[in-house]
């Protein structure tokens, strides 16, 4: 079974944006960019399955800028087999992204695509569920537990208020949960193996999708600010303000 | 003009995020219609029906609609989605699931948790785990939404006299089935929506030592959240995740109690009216956002402060 990763190249979870002062959006020149987080569980997931001997290879792939071949790298040296680079320079949005997707998967034929539940940029919590709809497969949005058997993906999901599980027919789209798994840290040597891996480029043209973004970014502001607040000494001037002084108590 | 709204539910009663999500589509103008897909959930259509502001029901009712299968209830809206301008869900795990499904199967954009309404195609978003605000417009035929509901007060469950209409349930995808849930037991009110919330972090300690959080929660009525540290060395369930990947809440009142208060938990609770911080550590990023800080040991002030209060 041959299982399809998508990567997404994204602003280090630890850099605190800050938005331009023009409002067209966060300054990310010379900000330090990582894989997206739920990506790197997504990529781990594939790997296990495919130590298991369920997967029989594991293909990366990310669309963007050139600069996105890193996040192809470190997914091959996390233990992706090859990588695909969509390469553009049109700002994606979800559904584009779904569209060059479905297009990859018509290509590539897996029986699985395992994505991250959203992109800790856009925090649109959007691209799995959409690619789902495109190829008519069924979904199953943040796993905590992942098992393939008979044809099938039984998947625990986190939900509001605990979990539930889903059994879905394969091909299907899995969308990953922080406790789905730990990913590895890559080591030196898979870095050094993960260079020599195939990593190929196609454009959205080859795809036939057109990339224009649908929704218009009219401006980007700050969130407003909290007021300062204050240190207080001990736990009865604490009580006495949140009585007297908040009265939320 | 005309909204749709995805009513929340659990087949036996209406969600609170329901309300929320009504409020929203208020406020985009135009006439208000909600949507029941469940399985005998006709109680459920009754009591949307009351809702102020909603001029019409529709009740899909089929036993393969009842456990919420993405698959199953993205068609059914997609069945009557031709008669609207605008689609909402409330920005809940199941909102989250299935308006994706709808938004791809309609070639729109989907606006995710949308924290105001500008216009009927323009609306307010957070990105960057709530550090910057994107204000977006839509150009599609349809706008495929869903609402943050800590944005949104909730729309009076009572007032309203729309009529329940009955419309034919989609057939079965057959392509998922639903096998089972586990869901925690609890007598405390929920947490996305609950008055007040008392969470605790790493400096806790163990599962154990959670529960020195009881009895100030029983004190305050406050909803338990964590921070995802707590969650993730499993001193707490998962759903009580506070932060940009986990509940966003914006209560009157939010205690954060060994909580150093990294960026990603801070999306998730900084819009709380009043923020009491309690960390050892006087630098902690938590006290930054606080309205009251206390420095100091939470062993001993926790206890303190129920008795104080």
């Amino acid at each position: 079974m041959k299982v399809l990763v998508p990567v997404k190249r994204v602003v280090d979870y630890n850099v605190k944006v800050r938005v331009k002062s023009d409002q067209t959006g966060v300054d990310i020149a010379n900000v330090k960019m990582s894989m997206n987080p739920f990506d790197e569980i997504a990529v781990e997931e594939a790997t296990r399955l495919k130590e298991k001997g369920t997967a029989s290879e594991v293909v990366a792939v990310s669309c963007g800028v050139q600069q996105c071949q890193e996040t192809l790298r470190t997914a091959m040296a996390i233990g992706a087999d090859r990588g695909i680079l969509v390469q553009t320079d049109a700002d994606l949005q979800p559904l584009a992204v779904a569209k060059l997707l479905k297009a990859l998967v018509d290509k590539e034929q897996p029986q699985l695509v395992i994505l991250g539940k959203q992109a800790i940029d856009d925090d649109a919590n959007q691209t799995g569920q959409m690619l789902a709809a495109l190829l008519d497969w069924p979904q199953a949005t943040f796993a905590n537990k992942v098992e393939v058997a008979d044809g099938k993906v039984t998947v625990t999901r986190e939900v509001d208020g605990g979990l539930e599980t889903v059994s879905l027919k394969l091909p299907a789209i899995v969308t990953t949960d922080l406790r789905l798994n730990e990913p590895r840290y890559v080591t030196l040597p898979n870095i050094m193996k993960a260079k020599k891996k195939t990593l190929d480029t196609v454009t959205p043209q080859d795809l036939g999708v057109d990339p224009a973004p649908r929704l218009k970014t009219l401006k980007v502001t700050e969130p407003p600010a909290r007021k300062a607040g204050i240190k207080v000494p001990d736990v009865a001037t604490l009580a006495d303000k949140l009585k007297n002084e908040a009265k939320v108590v | 003009m005309t909204s749709l709204v995805i009513a929340e539910h659990d087949n036996a009663q209406l969600k609170g995020a329901t309300l929320n999500t009504v409020a929203a589509a208020a406020k985009i103008g135009g006439d208000v219609h909600v949507l029941v897909a469940g399985g005998g959930a006709k109680a459920v259509a009754d009591e949307a029906a009351g809702i102020a502001g909603v001029s019409k029901v529709l009740l899909a009712d089929a036993p393969h609609l009842a456990d919420g299968l993405a698959e199953n209830v993205a068609a059914q809206v997609l069945a009557i989605a031709k008669d609207y301008s605008h689609i909402l869900f409330p920005a809940t795990a199941s909102g989250k699931n299935v308006a994706p499904r709808v938004a791809a199967k309609l070639d729109v954009a989907q606006i995710s948790d949308i924290s105001a309404v500008d216009s009927a195609d323009t609306f307010e978003r957070p990105i960057y785990a709530g550090n910057a605000i994107a204000t977006v417009q839509s150009a599609d035929p349809v706008k495929v939404i869903t609402v943050r509901t800590t944005a949104f007060d909730a729309a009076a469950a009572q007032g309203g006299t729309a009529q329940v209409e009955t419309v034919a349930a989609v057939a079965d995808s057959g392509l998922s089935s639903f096998v089972g849930r586990d869901l925690a037991k609890s007598d405390r009110p929920e947490l996305a929506g609950a008055r007040a919330v008392v969470s605790g972090g790493r400096g806790l300690g163990s599962a154990e030592n959670f529960k020195i959080l009881d009895p100030l929660a029983d004190k305050l009525g406050a909803a338990l959240g964590a921070s995802r540290a707590a969650v993730d060395a499993g001193y707490a369930p998962n759903d009580w995740q506070v932060g940009q990947t986990g509940k966003i809440v914006a209560p009157q009142l939010y205690v954060a109690v060994g909580i150093s208060g990294a960026i990603q938990h801070l999306a998730g609770m900084k819009d709380s009216k009043v923020i009491v911080a309690i960390n050892k550590d006087a630098e902690a990023p938590i006290f930054g956002v606080a309205d009251y800080g206390l420095v100091g040991d939470l062993f001993t002030a926790v206890p303190e402060l129920v008795k104080a209060l």
